[in-house]
């Protein structure tokens, strides 16, 4: 075997899997960026996105059950923050940061008690469960088209910030959360759109990540939720290529790691590869710096 | 009341609370689950008010509590093993590489002394990030900790991977009670003497405190290192709850429940957080074990929807109600005292004799 | 004002809630009571915990398990002790299949005043609750747990299946005849004592065959297995040796299948689950694995459970939706008749006198006979069944019963 074919496939599932953390980190880093809330349930909504598809496939058929299940996510996501984040805007950041850990508790339980704790078989979706040959190595479809999906998608959210009405609000919510209240800025309708558009981001990356990894357990949403929100900080919390290049940088590094054996150490990387990011640049690659006001 | 009736009363109540205990250990049988609430439940205090120290009195947002609890149960665990039963705990590892066993509070001191080694050195880095950033950062070390004493490599000492038992354990509940009533005291102590002022004054203002001429950088790693040091040693206690203790244990999740127990009890509270960490116990071990029975019947009315993991359905609810609707939790920053309680008694006889008469509010 | 009420309120409440366990806790278990209604007037009643995963990592394999246990309590709902009828119950519990969590499921157990447990499916979760049936006096009979340490060193665990040693050594004699395998890729779980321990004695097994090994862990949450196996591939390993829960063998089989791996994936007991048959149906993989039982060992046995599993929906769920026997029922239900005949020994439903009877016990299961040796309480057992999963029709097929030379 040539070195490429060796290690061609740890590359491709870094690429596909940092791919899928990019999904997830958007939601975070958009979130954060106008709340400065770290959003823990976000892990268990694309948690639900999984188990969704899991149960409507058993009662219709899958053209159906994907956008369904890309509707009730985006619908998960937005009465979750209507209903746990809203009432305590003015609350401290902590109440509202328990608040969302409370949420991902809730949602965790509540799929333990629907699937009766056992792991769910991810049904197969046509055409990108397929396995095919890329380049000597084996693999499903959606490996390669994770990432060209990923980038697609950043791209048209990139598009949408810039060049719309909600994207400029949303920047200056971002900038100036109260002096964009002021301007006149209908914030709840703000934030409500951060959430619809980082749900339906986790819904895409939930539909990806399930396809490769068919197993959907009560907690498997909290690694891949916790990861992406890293990447999100390495990349510079608030910013949206950043949380999409942090994320292909620790998709990648974790699985160079696995593939030189210290398996032990593959989620532990992650971490020390944030903390030694936030010491050297404390706000991440791409983010703005920030001054404390007196 | 004065200064020294206080006092006296609090060590009164403390006396009658542990005599109390003694009693009804004589009276239930020790298997039953009220004990084992009890245990835990103490655990559970002696690190909510080790988090509360660091959250709530020095407004320094950690999330670290469960590695520093490895940390002092693995010291705890690997220093005490009777060196004839390591050959069977250390099975892969030939016996291991220590070869002695430490009496037991030395050993939970020496837990408690590693955990707030590594928070010193911990801290020397992250300690000058910032609220969320920090809150991060800690949670990673957390996970690193954890992932270092799960190598194979180090397996001679901590056994890699694997479970640690065959350690001293406690049988009665006195035991938790009495150290982790002890370190509590030992953290009131220090947060009413000067060095709790300047925490107080950091978690209020920053920028003030420093003006005021305390040392931010040295009184947050001091805070950060005492912290640790108690979960240490409540981490040493878990262990010897636990019978048996494996690296795996010590996730993030435990972090997030020590956490809601302090938030439930109120941040800045030490009763709150003794009392909350009870509650929070007895729900998710005891109270609530009926909804996970599938055939409970009302008198004739079969309850519907319970099946096993109902019942943590119904304790996030709980949980998720009090976050929302009771903010700032079961005691809000304030103290349980028993001025307070024979204030607030005699105040009310006062209204009645005074049928309405002037208000002390 | 309001606040000082509330907080009264709340000490108020705190403090009634307590009394009010105490109460309970001298009446029996919380969970338990609300079970005697269906009990049969007049007769006395005999607990028997069960002390199983149903969720978590395990969970598939421990409902299998609990399954093969209420079926026999279907079967044979009273036993006679010391001249008595006694109704058997059965106290159910969830281990979580979490070393942390087990302990407080098995302190339920003790309040709940059972007179033996049976349990648990997964080791770790036997080793860590073993000190807490130990102080409360009751015996546990494990049931498909299967590492050494479980027993080893006390007197109240008892076990009915064989041991890893002993299957660890099999499946290498098994890799090297049937195989010629010279390199084996051996992926265990970090931090579960089954997997790390099974992995062991195949590594000691299989050198001591001259062969060489890989080693690597996962850690827990893992689902991401594609680096292992493009590593195995790239070792040129000639089996892959995967001792791990299903819910990580139905993720393996999927991404083996996916990246085209097609030399032989070789498991212990945990594999030998519908879950596995179901993930390996119509891919191009090779899977054999070492288990207690061989569906058709027992005609009468295999036909009564089918029809209790196929006449009760909660059961065919617990049982992954159809009805093809586990090994790990067959060893639940074994276990409970284990129980009773100790429980008719003693004479008695004191927990003492159940676990002096148990070294006595003899019993001839479905799985075979069960013996227990004196020094550790472990069932003697010298063969285990090697079985293959078709891919084409979903069920095993039966390769060869071995045992040690």
């Amino acid at each position: 075997m040539s070195w490429m074919e060796m290690n061609l496939p740890y590359l491709l599932a870094g690429i596909s899997v940092g791919g899928q953390y990019a999904l997830i980190a958007i939601g975070y880093t958009m979130v954060y960026g106008i709340l400065r809330l770290i959003n823990f349930a976000h892990g268990d909504i694309f948690m639900v996105a999984g188990l969704l598809v899991v149960y409507s496939t058993t009662i219709m058929p899958i053209y159906v059950a994907i956008p369904l299940m890309i509707v009730l996510t985006v619908l998960l996501g937005f009465v979750v923050e209507r209903v746990a984040y809203k009432p305590l805007r003015s609350a401290p950041r902590m109440s509202i940061m328990i608040s969302a850990i409370g949420v991902s508790y809730l949602l965790q339980n509540l799929a333990l008690y629907v699937t009766g704790g056992l792991s769910q078989q991810y049904p197969a979706i046509p055409w990108i469960s397929d396995t095919i040959q890329v380049f000597g190595a084996t693999t499903k479809r959606v490996t390669v088209i994770t990432p060209i999906l990923t980038i697609v998608l950043v791209a048209l959210l990139v598009l949408l910030i810039r060049y719309t009405k909600i994207g400029m609000a949303m920047r200056a919510a971002s900038k100036d959360f109260e002096t964009s209240q002021l301007m006149g800025i209908k914030i709840n309708s703000v934030i409500s759109t951060t959430f619809i558009i980082g749900s339906f981001l986790a819904a895409i990356g939930s539909l990806l990540f399930f396809t490769n990894y068919t197993g959907v357990t009560p907690t498997v949403g909290a690694m891949p939720g916790l990861k992406a929100f890293v990447a999100a900080v390495f990349g510079g919390i608030g910013s949206i290529p950043g949380a999409v290049i942090g994320a292909f940088i620790i998709g990648i590094c974790e699985n160079i790691i696995k593939g030189l054996g210290w398996t032990t150490f593959s989620d532990a990387f992650t971490f020390a590869l944030l903390i030694v990011i936030l010491l050297v640049k404390p706000t991440g690659l791409f983010g703005e710096k920030a001054t404390d006001k007196v | 009341m004065s200064s020294k009736t206080k006092t006296m009363w609090n060590v009164g109540l403390i006396a009658a609370l542990l005599l109390l205990l003694f009693l009804l250990e004589q009276v239930i049988p020790s298997g039953s689950m009220f004990f084992t609430v009890l245990k835990k439940g103490a655990i559970y205090a002696l690190v909510a008010v080790s988090m509360n120290l660091l959250n709530g009195f020095t407004g320094l947002f950690s999330l670290g509590q469960a590695g520093f609890m490895l940390l002092g149960a693995y010291t705890y665990a690997i220093l005490t093993i009777p060196v004839e039963s390591r050959n069977s705990v250390y099975q892969y590892f030939d016996g291991g590489v220590i070869q002695f066993a430490l009496p037991v509070p030395v050993a939970l001191i020496a837990g408690g002394i590693v955990a707030a080694v590594f928070a010193y050195l911990i801290g020397l880095p992250v300690l000058r990030l910032k609220s969320d950033y920090l809150a991060i950062a800690t949670l990673g070390f957390a996970e690193i900790i954890r992932a270092v004493f799960q190598w194979d490599k180090l397996g001679p000492v901590t056994n890699g991977s694997n479970l640690l038992r065959s350690y001293p354990t406690f049988k009665s509940v006195l035991y938790p009670f009495v150290v982790a009533g002890i370190c509590i005291a030992l953290i009131v102590l220090l947060i009413n003497s000067t060095y709790g002022r300047a925490f107080k004054a950091i978690r209020d203002d920053e920028i003030a405190a420093e003006a005021m001429g305390i040392n931010l950088a040295h009184h947050k790693r001091l805070a950060f290192v005492i912290s640790s040091f108690f979960a240490g040693i409540s981490g040493g206690l878990l262990a010897m709850y636990q019978t048996s203790i494996q690296a795996s244990m010590f996730k993030s999740a435990m972090t997030y429940e020590i956490l809601l127990i302090v938030v439930i009890g109120g941040i800045g509270s030490v009763t709150g957080s003794c009392i909350s960490s009870f509650l929070f116990i007895a729900c998710s071990e005891w109270w609530l074990r009926f909804l996970d029975n599938e055939n409970l019947y009302i008198g004739s009315f079969h309850v519907p929807l319970l099946r096993p993991g109902f019942r943590k359905v119904v304790f996030a609810v709980i949980i998720m109600l009090m976050v929302l609707f009771y903010r700032r939790g079961i005691m809000g920053d304030k103290e349980f005292s028993l001025e307070k309680i024979s204030n607030f008694f005699r105040r009310k006889r006062g209204k009645k004799e005074g049928k309405g008469g002037a208000s002390h509010e | 004002m309001k606040k000082r009420v509330l907080s009264l309120a709340m000490a108020a409440v705190m403090v009634g809630a307590m009394l009010a366990g105490c109460s309970k806790s001298d009446g029996g278990s919380a969970s338990g009571d609300s079970g005697d209604s269906g009990a049969a007037d007049g007769a006395k009643v005999v607990k028997i915990g069960v002390y199983e995963p149903a969720s978590g990592d395990n969970g598939a394999g421990g409902k299998q398990e609990v399954l093969g246990m209420q079926y026999a309590n279907e079967v044979a709902p009273t036993v006679e002790i010391g001249g008595e009828e006694y109704t058997v119950q059965l106290e159910i519990v969830d281990n979580e299949s979490s070393n942390d969590k087990g302990p407080s499921a098995a302190a339920s157990l003790v309040s709940a005043k059972v007179s033996v447990v049976l349990g648990s499916y997964g080791s770790g979760v036997s080793i860590a609750a073993s000190d807490v049936f130990k102080d409360a006096g009751i015996p546990a009979i494990g049931v498909t747990c299967t590492n050494p340490q479980v027993t080893e060193g006390n007197t109240h665990y008892f076990r009915i299946c064989f041991l890893d040693p002993f299957q660890g050594t099999v499946l290498a004699n098994f890799a090297n005849e049937n195989f010629e395998a010279k390199t084996a890729y051996i992926l265990t779980k970090l931090g579960d004592d089954y997997s790390t321990g099974l992995g062991h004695y195949f590594k000691t097994a299989f050198e001591g065959m001259n062969g060489t090994v890989i080693e690597e862990t996962f850690p827990e949450n893992n689902s991401d297995f594609t680096s292992y196996i493009t590593s195995a591939k790239n070792a040129g390993a000639d089996v892959f040796f995967a001792p791990v829960s299903t819910e990580a063998a139905a993720l393996i089989i999927e991404q083996a299948a996916a990246q085209g791996m097609t030399i032989p994936m070789m498991a212990g007991d945990t594999w030998d689950s519908n879950v596995i048959l179901n993930a390996a149906k119509g891919k191009d993989v090779q899977i054999y694995v070492t288990t207690f039982y061989q569906e058709g060992g027992n005609e009468e046995f295999d036909k009564g459970i089918k029809e209790w599993i196929n006449s009760n929906s909660t059961a065919k769920a617990n049982n992954g939706g159809d009805d093809t026997v586990s090994a790990v029922t067959a060893m639940g239900y074994d276990s409970y008749f284990v129980a009773l005949e100790a429980l008719k020994a003693a004479g008695s439903t004191d927990p003492k006198a159940v676990n002096e009877a148990l070294w006595k016990v003899t019993y001839s299961g479905v799985s075979g006979d069960i013996a227990f040796d004196s020094t550790n309480g472990d069932a003697m057992r010298d063969v285990a069944y090697v079985k293959c999963a078709n891919t084409e029709t979903g069920a095993w097929d039966f390769v060869a019963v071995q045992g040690v030379k």
